[in-house]
C-alpha cells in the first residue's frame, strides 16, 4: 500500500474561509479539490505538503451558467458536471467532446474543473480545450479577484500563475453566435492521458473563418494553443487547404519529447493530423444550425 | 454469443452445478473475502522495503542510524545482517541465486535494500526516508542484445569466475533435418521480433504475515503465493527452520496469473522480521513495487525462419532467441527446460522438422522470466509461429487461413510426435477452425475488407490456431528445484455422506471451490453443494506443487477423480456387506452401487458412509471409513488447442486500433464448469488484447523503469475489448481421467498473435510485413511509415 507522509486537515466553509486558512498555514498548505491528483503524489510522495484546505464544502463553486455572453464555470465543478450541463454542451461542444474521454467515470465524479487547470500537468486536456475557446481564469486572493487570460495561465509543467494563498474560482468562455468547437484526442486505451490532443474554436463568416482557436496538449505547444496556426486561419475560408496549412504549422512550433506514449516524431504528426480533425468538425458545427462557441 | 454456439458439452452434464452457481462467488461478491491485507494479529508490527533508486550500483554504505531512532521503528535490517545469518541470498526456482537484500551491489532498479519494521505502515514508511545509502553507479546493461558484447559490465560478480552474462543456452529439435528442409525449400521467410516484457499485475499486490513463534518454535506464514506446499519447502532450505514446524497459509487470492509462483524477498524480510522482533511482521507491497520489481514475462527477442514448398506445404520451422531474464534467473519453469515448453514451437502443424536455440541472458532489469498465464512460454512460440504462417501467407499470395487448414494435424495423426519430440495427446484441429471461420462469417468479412480497401479503408483479419502445452509431467521429466510436479488430494466422506476434498494447488480466483466440487459430486453420486474443497494451508492439504501452467484441473483434478474413485471402491464393499451380495454383483449407476438387475436394490454414499462409521461387520479392506488419497503424476502433457479470428479496424491517420470482433473456438477437453471455462477465456482474450495492443514495461537507457503504476501499464478495459463470440469443440484427452486438458492460459497464448496479425492484414495494403507489440497508436504509425519501433530502450 502507498502511504502519504503526515498533513493537517482543515476544511473550508467559504471562499473567504478557504482564503482565511491559506493565509493561516502559509505555503505549506495546498488547497484539496477532488484529489484525483493531489492524492495520489501525495501517496507516492511526490507531493508533502503540511496542511490540506478541503474545498469540497464550497458548493458556491460548483455551476455552470450563462452570464453576460459567457459561459461560467466554477472552478469545483465536476467533470461529470460539465459532462451532463447541457448549457456547457450547446455553448461549447468542444468542452463535452473532451469531457467524454477524460479519465474514467470514477474519476469525473469528483475530479474538478479547478483541480486539473490547477494541477496543470503538460498533457492535461482541460487546458488545450480553454485555450481553444480563449477563456479567462478567475482568481481570489487576499487583495481580492483578478482575471487572467487561460494562454496566460500556465507557467510551466504543473506551474500557474495562482499564487499559495490564491484560489482559482472560475472559467469563463466567451460565447457568440457563428461558432463551433471540437476536441479530438487519441490514447492507448479508454482513460489513458492523451498521447496528443487537439482542440479547435471557429467563427466563420459564410465561409470565411473570422477568428479560430486551437488548443494542444501533451505535444508541448507554447501555452497549450498554435499561435501561429490560429493567425493563418483568420480570414481563410474554411477549406480543408486551409486546415492542412493550419495543422502543419501547428506541427512546426510544438516540441514533443519521447515517451512512453509515443516517440515524438509521431505526437509532432498528431499534432497536425488532430489540429486538421478539430478544425474539421468546429467548421461542421459553426455551419450547423444553432451553435455557440 | 456463448459456448452454446459449441459441439457437445462432453461429460459436462454429468456434472451438476451447486445450486448457486459459483461457490467462491457470495463470500467475494459480499466483500467477505479474506485476502492478505484483511488479516491484522494481535501485536502485529509493518514492514517496508527500502527499493534501489539505480539499477546498477556498488553500494558503499548503509547507513540505518537515524531510521532505527525513529521512536516508532522496531528493527532496521540490512543485507549484511542477514549475511551474518546466511540469509542474504536465497535460491530461485531456477536453481539461479538472488539477493534477498543487497549487500554487495544493487542490480536493477527497485531492488530490496533494507527492510524497516515498525510499529504503523506509515512509520514504516516515514523511516525508510531516515535511512542513506552511498552508492557507486555502474554502466547498466539495459539492452539485452548487448548483453553478451565482450565490454558489458558482468552483472553477476557474486558467482565466483564469472566474465560474462550469459544465463544458458538450450536448443532442442533436429538442427541436421531442419538445415536439410530448409535447403530443399522453394520458399523461406524470416522475421525477426520482440515479445516484449509484460507483467501480471494482479489486482492484489504480493505480500505476507510471518509469525515466528519464540516458544513453540513454529512459523506460520500468511501469504499471496500460488504455491504453498512449494513455498514451506523452500522457506525449509532457505532459513534451516525444520519443514514440519513452518505452516504456509494462501488466503484469498486477489489474481496471480504466474506472479505468486515465487519466492519474493518480501516474504523473507517479514520472517526476518518476526524472528527478530519475535512478534508477527506483515508486509504488502504497493503496486509500483508490484510492477518494478516482481516477475514480469516474456521480453523474448526472436528470429524466426518458416520453411516452405511452392504449393504451401509447410516444411520446418527454426528459431534463435535472445531471452532477457533480468538482473536474476527467477523464472518458474521445469529445472530440466530453461526456456519451457518454447518447443511447442510447430504449433498446430504437421511439419517436417524444426529447431530452437535460446540463450538467456543478465541485464539490469527487474528478475523472473515466467510468468503471465504463458504455460511455460508456449505464449512466445506460438506467437512466433503464428507470425511465421501469416508472413508466409503473404509471400506465397495466399489465404492465411487456407494455408493454415491445408497444414494443420490432421485427427488420425493424434497421438502426434512432434519435431522437438512433444507428444501431442489428441485434436481435431481442421474442426475448430472451420468452426471458427463459420462463427466469423470468414468468407463474408473477406467480402468486406475487399470493399473497405477500395474506400482506403484499413481493415483487418487475423487468424491464429494454437496448441498449448499443460499440465508439466511426468514428475521424472518436471521438477521444480528437485521437487517432482505432482499434485495430491485427499477426500474425507463424513458419516453423513457430506464430503471435504483437501488439494495442494490454490486457487486465485478461477473457481476451484467450483470446479473440485464437481469433480467429487460427479464421482460419488453427491451434490456440489455437499462437497467442500480446502486449499492453501499446508497444515491441511496434501503436498503438491501448486496452481500456474493450467495445471489444477490437468493434475489436482485428476488427483481428485482418483481419490474420488477409490472411496467408491471402497463404498462398493461395503454397500455388498450391507446387501450382502458380492461385490461383484454390484454396478455403479445413478449415483448408486446396485445389484446387477436388481437395481431398486442400490445403495448411495450417505447411507454406505454411515454404514462405514456404525457398528456393521465390515469386510476386508474396509477398516472404518472411506476416505482415501491420490498423487497424481501425469503421464505426459496434456495439449489443448484452438482457433481464433480477430477483426480489427485502423485509423490510418492515427495509427489507432479497434478491435471490432473476437471469436475464439477453444477445445480444453472435457469441460467441467462450462461458465467457468468461458471466464477463464474471456480474462485470456483480454489479456491478450493487453499484451497485443498497450502493454509494455519499459525502460530508459539508464535502467529507470517507465512502467511503474497503471498509468503507464496499461490494462484493457471493457471499451478495448469486445464481447467475444465463443465457440468450443471437445476433444477429450485421453490419458486424464476425466478427459479434461485445462484452460487457463490458453487464451492468453492464442490472442496476441490473433491481433497482430489482424493488424498487420489491415496495413497489408500500405506494404507493413510486421511491426512489434504492443500495437500502440505510435507504433502503427511508424509502421506505417516504415519505420517501425525497434525495441531497446525508451529515449536517451
Ligand atoms: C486515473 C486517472 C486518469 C486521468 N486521466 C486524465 C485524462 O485523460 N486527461 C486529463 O486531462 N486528466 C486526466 N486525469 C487527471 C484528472 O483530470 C485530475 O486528476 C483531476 O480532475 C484534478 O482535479 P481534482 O479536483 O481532483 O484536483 P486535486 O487533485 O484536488 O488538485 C490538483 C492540484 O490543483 C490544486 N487545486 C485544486 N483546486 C484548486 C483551486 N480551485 N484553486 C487553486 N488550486 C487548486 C491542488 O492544490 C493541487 O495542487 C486523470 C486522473 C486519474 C486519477
Amino acid at each position: 500500500m502507498q502511504v502519504p507522509a503526515y498533513v493537517d486537515y482543515e476544511r473550508a466553509t467559504s471562499v473567504e474561509h478557504a482564503l482565511a486558512l491559506l493565509a493561516r498555514y502559509g505555503p505549506g498548505a495546498r488547497v484539496l479539490a477532488g484529489g484525483h491528483s493531489l492524492i495520489p503524489m501525495m501517496k507516492l510522495r511526490l507531493a508533502q505538503p503540511e496542511t490540506l484546505i478541503d474545498i469540497n464544502p464550497l458548493t458556491e463553486l460548483d455551476y455552470v451558467r450563462l452570464d453576460g455572453g459567457e459561459l461560467r464555470i466554477g472552478a469545483l465543478t465536476r467533470h461529470a458536471g460539465l459532462l451532463g450541463s447541457p448549457l456547457a454542451g450547446a455553448a461549447a461542444p468542444i468542452l463535452h467532446d473532451a469531457e467524454r474521454v477524460i479519465a474514467d467515470p470514477v474519476v469525473r465524479l469528483w475530479g474538478t474543473v479547478g483541480g486539473s487547470l490547477c494541477q496543470a500537468d503538460p498533457s492535461e486536456d482541460l487546458s488545450a480545450a480553454f485555450a481553444a475557446l480563449k477563456a479567462t481564469m478567475v482568481i481570489a486572493g487576499p487583495g481580492g479577484e483578478r482575471t487572467v487570460p487561460a494562454r496566460m495561465f500556465h507557467t510551466g509543467p504543473y506551474e500557474t500563475v495562482v499564487a499559495p494563498g490564491e484560489l482559482l474560482t472560475e472559467i469563463r468562455v466567451p460565447v457568440a453566435p457563428g461558432g463551433g468547437s471540437a476536441y479530438v484526442k487519441v490514447g492507448r486505451r479508454a482513460g489513458d492521458w492523451p498521447v496528443g490532443a487537439a482542440g479547435a474554436a471557429v467563427r466563420l463568416d459564410g465561409n470565411v473563418i473570422t477568428s479560430a482557436g486551437i488548443g494542444l496538449t501533451a505535444v508541448g505547444a507554447e501555452h497549450f494553443c498554435a499561435a501561429e496556426a490560429e493567425e493563418a486561419l483568420r480570414g481563410a475560408p474554411a477549406t480543408e487547404e486551409s486546415f492542412a496549412r493550419a495543422g502543419r504549422l501547428a506541427a512546426e512550433h510544438c516540441r514533443p519529447v519521447t515517451d512512453q506514449r509515443g516517440p515524438a516524431d509521431y505526437k509532432r504528426h498528431l499534432a497536425a493530423e488532430l489540429t486538421v480533425r478539430a478544425l474539421r468538425r468546429a467548421a461542421d458545427r459553426a455551419r450547423g444550425p444553432g451553435r455557440g462557441a | 454469443m456463448s459456448g452454446a454456439a459449441g459441439g457437445p458439452a462432453g461429460a459436462a452434464a454429468e456434472r451438476p452445478l451447486p445450486a448457486a452457481g459459483r461457490k467462491e462467488d457470495a463470500r467475494f461478491i459480499r466483500g467477505r473475502g479474506r485476502f492478505l491485507d484483511d488479516i491484522t494479529l494481535p501485536g502485529m508490527l509493518h514492514g517496508a522495503i527500502l527499493r534501489s533508486p539505480l539499477a546498477h550500483a556498488r553500494i558503499a554504505s548503509v547507513d540505518t542510524a537515524a531510521a532505527r531512532a525513529h521512536p516508532m521503528v522496531e528493527a532496521v535490517i540490512t543485507g549484511d545482517m542477514l549475511a551474518e545469518r546466511g540469509l542474504a541470498w536465497m535460491p530461485t526456482l531456477s536453481a539461479d541465486t538472488q539477493a534477498v537484500l543487497a549487500t554487495d551491489k544493487v542490480r536493477f532498479q527497485g531492488q530490496e535494500v533494507a527492510f524497516v519494521v515498525a510499529r504503523d505502515r506509515y512509520a514504516a514508511r516515514d523511516a525508510l526516508e531516515l535511512i542513506s545509502v552511498e552508492y557507486e553507479p555502474l554502466p547498466p546493461v539495459t539492452d539485452a542484445r548487448r548483453a553478451l558484447d565482450p565490454d558489458a559490465p558482468v552483472i553477476r560478480d557474486d558467482q565466483p569466475g564469472r566474465a560474462d552474462n550469459r544465463v544458458f543456452d538450450w536448443s532442442a529439435g533436429d538442427l541436421a533435418a531442419t538445415e536439410a528442409a530448409f535447403a530443399a525449400a522453394d520458399v523461406v521467410v524470416t522475421q525477426e521480433m520482440h515479445y516484449p516484457r509484460s507483467h501480471p499485475a494482479p489486482l492484489e499486490t504480493c505480500g505476507a504475515i510471518a509469525d515466528a513463534d519464540p516458544v513453540t518454535g513454529r512459523l506460520t506464514l500468511w501469504s499471496t503465493t500460488q504455491a504453498p506446499h512449494a513455498h514451506r519447502t523452500l522457506y525449509a532450505m532457505i532459513t534451516g527452520l525444520p519443514e514440519h514446524k513452518i505452516r504456509v497459509i494462501s488466503p484469498d487470492i486477489g489474481g496471480g496469473f504466474g506472479n505468486k509462483v515465487p519466492v519474493y524477498p518480501g516474504y523473507l524480510c517479514a520472517i526476518a522480521g518476526s524472528m527478530l522482533t519475535r512478534r508477527p511482521v506483515k508486509w504488502t507491497e504497493d503496486r509500483s513495487e508490484n510492477l518494478m520489481s516482481t516477475t514480469f514475462a516474456r521480453d523474448y527477442h526472436m528470429r524466426g525462419q518458416i520453411a516452405a514448398d511452392a504449393d504451401g506445404t509447410i516444411l520446418a520451422v527454426r528459431a534463435s532467441v535472445l531471452a532477457d531474464h533480468g538482473a536474476f534467473n527467477g523464472a518458474a519453469q521445469p529445472s530440466k527446460y530453461p526456456a519451457g515448453f518454447f518447443h511447442v514451437l510447430t504449433g498446430s502443424y504437421d511439419l517436417r522438422a524444426a529447431y530452437c536455440q535460446v540463450t538467456g541472458v543478465y541485464t539490469n532489469k527487474a528478475p523472473g522470466g515466467v510468468a503471465y498465464s504463458c504455460s511455460f512460454r508456449v505464449t512466445e512460440a506460438v506467437y512466433l509461429i503464428e507470425r511465421l504462417v501469416d508472413l508466409l501467407a503473404r509471400e506465397l499470395g495466399a489465404d492465411p487461413a487456407e494455408l493454415r487448414m491445408r497444414n494443420l494435424l490432421r485427427p488420425e495423426q493424434f497421438p502426434y510426435r512432434s519435431a522437438t519430440g512433444l507428444r501431442y495427446d489428441s485434436g481435431d484441429y481442421p474442426r475448430a477452425l472451420r468452426k471458427a471461420m463459420q462463427i466469423a462469417g470468414y468468407a463474408e468479412l473477406r467480402a468486406e475488407q475487399a470493399r473497405r480497401r477500395e474506400r482506403g479503408e484499413l481493415m483487418g483479419i487475423g487468424v491464429s490456431c494454437f496448441t498449448e502445452a499443460v499440465g508439466a509431467g511426468p514428475r521424472k521429466h518436471m521438477d521444480i528445484l528437485g521437487l517432482g510436479i505432482a499434485d495430491g488430494a485427499d477426500l474425507r466422506v463424513h458419516p453423513t455422506g457430506t464430503a471435504t476434498l483437501s488439494v495442494s494447488c490454490q486457487t486465485q480466483g478461477q473457481g476451484h471451490e467450483t470446479t473440485f466440487a464437481q469433480i467429487v459430486a460427479a464421482e460419488l453420486g453427491l451434490s456440489p453443494d455437499d462437497v467442500d474443497v480446502v486449499h492453501g494451508d499446508t497444515d491441511r492439504t496434501p503436498f503438491g506443487l501448486g496452481t500456474y501452467g493450467s495445471r489444477s484441473t490437468a493434475v489436482s483434478g485428476a488427483a481428485a477423480a482418483v481419490a474420488a474413485r477409490r472411496v467408491r471402491e471402497r463404498a462398493r464393499l461395503v454397500a455388498a456387506a450391507m446387501l450382502e451380495v458380492d461385490p461383484e454383483d454390484l454396478e455403479w449407476a445413478d449415483g448408486a452401487w446396485r445389484v446387477r438387475g436388481d437395481p431398486e436394490q442400490a445403495r448411495r454414499i450417505a447411507e454406505i458412509a454411515m454404514a462405514a462409521h456404525s457398528g456393521l461387520e465390515l469386510p476386508d479392506g474396509v477398516e472404518g471409513h472411506l476416505d482415501a488419497s491420490a498423487v497424481y503424476d501425469p503421464p505426459d502433457l496434456t495439449f489443448p488447442f484452438g482457433a481464433y479470428i480477430c477483426v480489427t479496424d485502423v485509423d490510418p491517420g492515427t495509427g489507432e486500433v479497434r478491435v471490432r470482433r473476437f471469436v475464439a473456438v477453444d477445445d480444453c477437453g472435457v469441460r467441467i464448469n462450462p461458465a467457468i471455462v468461458e471466464g477463464q477465456i474471456h480474462r485470456g482474450l483480454a489479456d491478450g488484447i493487453g499484451i497485443a495492443l498497450m502493454q509494455a514495461i519499459a525502460f530508459d537507457a539508464d535502467g529507470n523503469c517507465l512502467s511503474g503504476s497503471f498509468m503507464d501499464y496499461l490494462l484493457p478495459t471493457s471499451v478495448e475489448c469486445p464481447s467475444p463470440e465463443l465457440g468450443m469443440t471437445v476433444t477429450p484427452s485421453p490419458h486424464h481421467p476425466l478427459g479434461a486438458k485445462g484452460i487457463g492460459e490458453s487464451a492468453t497464448v492464442g490472442a496476441p498473435a490473433a491481433v497482430v496479425n489482424s493488424v498487420m492484414d489491415a496495413l497489408a495494403p500500405l506494404g507493413v510485413r510486421h511491426a512489434d507489440m504492443p500495437l500502440t497508436p505510435a507504433a502503427v504509425w511508424r509502421a506505417i511509415k516504415g519505420c517501425p519501433i525497434r525495441p531497446g530502450p525508451i529515449g536517451g
